[in-house]
């Protein structure tokens, strides 16, 4: 049988056991199930009947009303589910986990659906279990600033609930005004703040998570400190809701800075980047917060997809790519004679061409646009295959240029194929984000660019996701980031949690 | 009182330091008038006229000997002249007055430009914004007109101007569409919307602009009086909408709408 087989040949030790590994994985647990209608009919008694949206008879919704659960924002990728639950309570997310638990029914838990690797929409038909409905802050300390909120807040809701206390959210990211942040949780999500604020590994104070059997675990704390036994919390951070799904987080929220200012500098050659960071980390020091960077590409699709107002022509010239500093602070004086100081000096030496400064808060939003933009300008362009990378600062650019001349080399790069390679991202946090832009979705593209990316990043010992995650997209490039070691204790942690496999299947682990 | 024979443009912007149109406004407890700690900026409407000027220059190059901005406010204004001075303007002026003075009223601006614009007798073109985004007045421009006999055109979205033979053509906004004026010099302008859409400033435009002189006065230096003659009694906000209400099927609106008293054609 397979395990002799596997012996009798001489294979490396790390090979059998990652063999080993999928082979139980694939076949130890019992095929789940589909939502039947007497399933659909006992979630009637569970919730209201605006909270579920069914293909299934009584309800027989066409099926492009659960369209957008279905389908990712990208549109890359498509699921069956034929029921869709919103919940309006905790209690009622854990009665319905508890009948999929017993029913082995695969369960997909759904925010904003704004993830880009396919980890918040089914793969089969899977119950998409949206949070949507829960969007109730429960509390907000104006002296902590602790927040406390139902999973489905929208982020952009949270931010203006706390604005008027002078508090922010301690991450900032595109998508700010569809995802929630029961689902920022859920994918550790970095975004634009994370170099001030750091990651919501360290913000996120508590959680309310419903199990995969339905009991709910409840660690809401308003505490900033608390170190009593094992922090259970940073497991389901990050995990993509494959141990349980988040239903309240109680996240640390700073102050708003009295002062923010920003300016974007148009340098020469990437290789100009590095040292910029090391100047302007230097100079500004405790006001900068954030340091982004964008190519020349992903500066000309930001505007040509009118995402934010133009730098005129003679500030791009000469351009290859541009930086956008941010500084946050208290005292708009003291902030403003720092970056004055900067850009005299900046000016007066060679890593830049030239830069403008936002003068009103209209030219910082549209400034901000520009970068924030660019997401949204590339799926316009076309259909995007995103790489989000950690790798080493000075190989951003490299890392660009290789995909580009790989997929030249393999014809490619043209129109009908792929129509550009661009780069962007939070250089602040050595993160890239690595485009691809192509006419349409095609094997062909995907086989140029996997494993050949993932190669690339492994051979700098970088990381296949940097902020992005797994989802359905990368469960099988895991091992270019993490050692068979690590990725077996992961499954035995997701054994532990969810030994019937119904939470999000298919995702994070194969 | 014409200006010089020479041909040479000499233009002056007034911009004014205005609560920033992002901000969320509230009234004061007082119902006096809105709370002013927030965000400030230059006025849209004069961010547009300061560009105009800039593009006007870049067109007819040395036909254009200066750019002036103006602003009449409190001490935090000379933010505004840095600004318009990094977006191109060659000096400025700034009427101070005190942090606790009132607001200026759109005579008493209008007075004061008059004053300067005798001072300063070779200005010929005088570009503003059509109106304040706080006060919504909309007068200063042609009460500015009115007062030195000059033509204005107003809610100007095109002009361009003829150096050599002192006239400009001004497409206007108006209700109906648009209308198209030929103006003699000397003129006063004021900017609609579309009229252009406002440049960033740009570093090396930012650290010269630093070395640009500005001219301090107080308006008595003018002569002018900018105490208010009008008096506001009262700042209230607009009544607060009420939520709608979700209706279960067609005749259920129907029934809804007969109540509010709506009637079939």
């Amino acid at each position: 049988m397979m395990l002799s087989s596997l012996a009798s040949r001489r294979i490396s030790p790390r090979r059998l056991t990652r063999n080993l590994l999928q082979w139980r994985a694939t076949h130890s647990r019992a095929p789940l199930n589909a939502v039947s209608e007497q399933d659909l009919a006992h979630f009637t008694t569970i919730l209201e009947p605006s909270s579920i949206l069914s293909t299934l008879p009584p309800m027989a919704l066409p099926a492009t009303e659960l369209d957008p659960f279905n389908q990712d924002w990208m549109g890359k990728y498509r699921g069956n589910a034929s029921t869709v639950l919103k919940p309006k309570t905790t209690q009622q997310v854990s009665e319905i986990v508890k009948c999929c638990s017993e029913k082995r029914i695969g369960i997909v838990p759904q925010g904003g659906n704004t993830g880009l690797v396919g980890g918040s929409v089914p793969i089969k038909d899977e119950v998409v279990i949206s949070l949507a409905n829960m969007t109730q802050v429960r509390s907000f300390d104006p002296i902590s600033g602790i927040l406390i909120a139902d999973a489905g807040c929208i982020l952009q809701s949270l931010t203006d609930y706390i604005t008027p206390h002078h508090h922010i959210m301690p991450l900032d990211l595109g998508a700010k005004g569809s995802c929630q942040i029961g689902g920022n949780v859920a994918t550790n999500a970095g975004g634009l703040r994370l170099l001030r604020y750091g990651s919501l590994h360290g913000s996120v104070l508590g959680l309310e998570v419903v199990l995969p059997d339905g009991t709910i675990l409840d660690q809401l704390t308003a505490l900033r400190k608390d170190n009593t036994g094992y922090d259970l919390k940073q497991l389901f951070i990050g995990a993509e809701g494959t141990l349980g799904i988040i239903t309240g987080v109680s996240i640390l929220t700073p102050p708003a800075p009295q002062a923010s200012n920003n300016v974007i500098l148009a340098l020469p050659h990437f290789d100009n980047v590095l040292p910029l960071y090391q100047v302007v980390k230097r100079e500004l020091s405790e006001i900068l917060s954030a340091f982004e960077f964008i190519d020349r590409t992903a500066y000309e699709l930001a505007v040509k997809h009118g995402q934010g107002r133009a730098l005129s022509d003679e500030d791009i010239e000469g351009a290859s790519c541009f930086v956008l500093v941010e500084t946050s602070g208290g005292r708009r004086e003291h902030d403003e004679e720092k970056l004055n100081t900067l850009l005299e000096n900046l000016m007066e030496g060679s890593l830049i061409n030239t830069g403008v400064l936002s003068q009103s808060p209209a030219q910082f939003s549209s400034l901000w646009a520009l970068r924030e933009g660019v997401t949204e300008a590339v799926s316009k362009e076309g259909k995007a295959y995103k790489y989000d990378i950690s790798v080493p600062l000075h190989t951003f650019k490299e890392c660009v240029d290789a995909t580009r001349e790989h997929l030249r080399s393999k014809g490619l790069l043209q129109e009908g194929a792929v129509r550009h390679v661009l780069g962007y991202g939070h250089v602040g946090d050595g993160n890239l984000h690595l485009n691809v832009v192509a006419d349409a979705y095609t094997q062909e593209i995907q086989d140029a660019l996997e494993p050949f990316i993932y190669e690339l990043v492994q051979s700098h010992r970088g990381s296949v996701s940097a902020e992005h995650g797994i989802g359905a997209m990368k469960t099988h490039a895991l091992h270019y980031s993490k050692s068979d070691v690590s990725i077996a204790w992961m499954k035995k942690i997701k054994e532990l949690f969810d030994p019937r496999g119904i939470m999000n299947p298919g995702k994070v682990l194969e | 009182m014409r200006p010089s024979p020479a041909c040479l443009l000499n233009i002056l912007v007034p911009v004014k330091r205005a609560v920033d149109y992002a901000v969320k406004i509230r009234v004061n407890p007082q119902q006096t008038g809105v709370d002013l700690n927030v965000k400030h900026s230059m006025n849209p409407f004069d961010e547009i006229a300061v560009e105009e000027a800039v593009r006007i220059r870049e067109k007819l190059k040395d036909e254009v000997k200066s750019i002036k901005a103006v602003t009449i406010g409190p001490p935090k204004s000379v933010d505004t002249l840095r600004t318009a001075l990094a977006m191109g303007a060659d000096s400025a002026i700034h009427v101070e007055i005190p942090e606790s003075a009132p607001s200026p009223e759109p005579l008493g601006v209008a007075k004061t430009l008059r004053a300067i614009i005798d001072k300063n007798k070779e200005i010929d073109l005088v570009i503003l914004g059509k109106q304040a985004i706080d006060d919504d007045a909309g007068q200063t421009g042609q009460m500015l007109a009115g007062l030195l006999g000059w033509s204005q055109a107003t809610f100007a979205s095109k002009v361009d101007i003829d150096v050599v033979n002192k006239v400009a053509t001004v497409l206007r906004e108006i209700d109906g569409g648009s209308e198209q004026l030929k103006c003699r010099l000397p003129l006063i302008i004021t900017t609609d919307l579309r009229l252009n859409e406002p440049r960033y400033a740009s570093l090396p435009n930012i650290m010269k602009a630093k070395k640009k002189p500005i001219e301090k006065l107080k308006p008595t230096d003018l002569g002018v009086d900018l105490t208010p003659i009008l008096e506001t009694l009262k700042v209230t906000e607009p009544p607060k909408r009420v939520g709608g209400s979700k209706v279960g099927s067609v005749d259920e609106l129907v029934a809804k709408l007969k109540d509010a008293g709506f009637t079939g054609v």
